[in-house]
């Protein structure tokens, strides 16, 4: 089994506060692992050092082996990387499907006029969007604008995918249908690293998963155990629960 | 090439042309105003350009504009005047790649009140050097050109900007000029290098207009700092631009044009009123159009055939 991503004493102070404080963990190629732990435990700190939107603060982030540490946003980007957003980011004056384009156009596969068109409306179909190419993202629902932002995420065709929180917010008709879309991924051999409250979409899609308590790892392991041992069950329910 | 297209071009260039042969129909006066409706169309083309997109407000159009002035009263006598032009936008590169490679980090006001340091600080410079080293402030320039080859050359470099800014808006370029407008995070996870493209951009800006100060040089005969590097020069290409739409390809022209007409007829007929005048105008401008005349216009267009299709 060969690493994919491999975090090691990953560490991100703001100022005196300490958000991560030494994560370590592995990910295989292939696997889908969830990033699990109460609000504030520095869960989406970890992706933001992973694209490149932070620096982080000591530790190492590598993939195939190769450092990303330091590396600026836009060049883990051309690596490989790709992710969505807990609070859904937008291009809004762009169109749907110039917003799935920016993606083709700098990413890897630097495609441009028709063919990166062409691309992108397959992507859009993907997730259920390509009637709506042409109309301006600001117009969308919030669902819609998630999907969207998936379907810019998959254009870049990363090795490695990070969703923030991309299935809170869906009803459960969209959920299942969002399970259905990222298991789909799955299946087609892109790791996934997703951080998640909705603990059926956890079930369902993640082997593994790691739990963090503000700022360290407390788990890390087959999802059913973990979800089962004792101290995660403290960090999100109190010490009563356990 | 769709017919409408191919219309658009015809037309662009039946417009190049007449406007080409203005000598031929217009005395002096009339040759006069159409170099300065030429050159500030160009500079408020190439402001937008960059500063269209990207949002950055420059107000170091005079810097530019100054150097492209001065390269041509220092170098005119010793070089043939096409090598001139050539040193003159080489010397406006340079300067735009170090101010750019310095300042594009920089946002909002501090990113202003740079540029507009800036341009007081090679005016200063430049004082300096005379002053102090060649002994006499302001240069004469002997130059054998006429009124209408001064125009010939704004028109093209006019032309070619706005060529430019057509192609830019269609390429790879403009659309991640489009994505960094919107949002620098999702352009930076997209791919795109943001240092890079602003600073192609600025760069280029920077080169049309040290260019229009070179070419308008021969004009004044006598030049010194306070008149090549005046910061009004700035104000005005910015005011122009964004009266007509910064994010619009026509925008800026339509600006240009008729308020360098107004700032004409308000110097001639209230001289002593007239940056009393100005400021007002520009207040009017920022408070009634800021987003300019062009999203307006469309934005009225679009407004009347929602309610003529309902």
């Amino acid at each position: 089994m060969t690493a994919l991503l491999e975090l090691s004493g990953l560490t991100k102070r703001f100022g005196g506060l300490t958000a991560v404080d030494g994560v370590s963990f592995k990910i295989a190629e292939g696997e889908v692992v969830g990033l699990l732990g109460p609000n504030g435990s520095g869960k989406t700190t970890v992706l933001n050092m992973v694209s490149g939107l932070l620096p982080a603060s000591q530790g190492k982030i590598s993939l195939r082996g190769e450092p990303l540490t330091g590396l600026p946003a836009n060049r883990i980007a051309l690596k490989g990387v790709a992710r969505t957003f807990q609070l859904v980011r937008i291009l809004p004056s762009l169109s749907v499907v110039e917003n799935v384009v920016a993606a083709l156009a700098f990413g890897r596969r630097r495609l441009w006029g028709e063919a990166a068109r062409q691309e992108a409306m397959k992507r859009l179909e993907q997730v259920g969007l390509a009637g709506r190419a042409d109309e301006t993202a600001e117009q969308l629902t919030y669902i819609d604008q998630k999907r969207m932002e998936l379907a810019r995420a998959l254009a870049a065709e990363p090795e490695l995918l990070l969703l923030d929180e991309w299935l809170a917010g869906l009803n459960p008709t969209e959920l299942r249908i969002g399970i259905d879309l990222v298991g789909s991924l799955a299946e087609r051999g892109v790791t996934v690293l997703l951080v998640e409250h909705v603990m059926d979409a956890v079930r369902a899609l993640c082997g593994r998963c790691v739990v963090m308590n503000a700022g360290r790892t407390i788990a890390d392991g087959a999802t059913s155990d973990v979800l089962a041992d004792r101290e995660v069950v403290r960090a999100y329910l109190g010490a009563d629960h356990a | 090439m769709t017919a409408r297209d191919l219309a658009g071009w015809a037309a662009a260039l039946a417009t190049l042309a007449a406007l080409a042969l203005a000598p031929v129909y217009l005395d002096a006066y009339g040759l006069g105003l159409m170099i300065g409706i030429a050159g500030y169309v160009t500079l408020a083309t190439a402001w937008a350009l960059f500063s269209g997109p990207t949002r950055y407000v420059s107000l170091a159009t005079v810097a530019f504009f100054g150097i492209g002035a001065y390269t041509v009263a220092v170098l005119s006598e010793t070089l043939p005047y096409p090598l001139v032009l050539l040193v003159a936008a080489l010397i406006g590169l340079v300067v735009a790649l170090v101010v750019g490679l310095s300042t594009l980090r920089l946002a909002g006001v501090y990113f202003v009140i740079f540029t507009f340091g800036l341009a007081e600080l090679i005016r200063q410079l430049v004082t300096w050097y005379e002053v102090n080293v060649t002994g006499t402030l302001g240069r004469y320039i002997f130059l054998d050109l006429g009124s209408e080859d001064i125009y010939w050359q704004l028109l093209a470099l006019g032309a070619t900007t706005i060529l430019l800014a057509w192609w830019i808006g269609r390429s790879r370029i403009g659309l991640a000029l489009r994505v960094i407008g919107d949002d620098e995070v999702v352009a930076a996870h997209c791919g795109i290098d943001i240092a890079r493209v602003k600073l192609a951009l600025f760069a280029a800006s920077a080169v049309i207009i040290t260019l229009v100060g070179a070419i308008q040089a021969p004009r004044w005969t006598y030049v010194e700092p306070a008149i090549v590097f005046n910061p009004t020069i700035s104000f005005l290409t910015l005011i122009m631009a964004l009266l007509g739409g910064a994010n619009r390809l026509w925008g800026p022209l339509l600006g240009a044009v008729p308020l360098f007409l107004l700032f004409e007829w308000l110097s001639a007929n209230f001289p002593n009123h007239y940056s009393i005048i100005l400021g007002l105008l520009f207040i009017a401008i920022v408070f009634v159009l800021p987003k300019g005349i062009v999203a307006f216009a469309e934005k009225q267009w679009k407004g009347k055939s929602a309610e003529a299709a309902p």
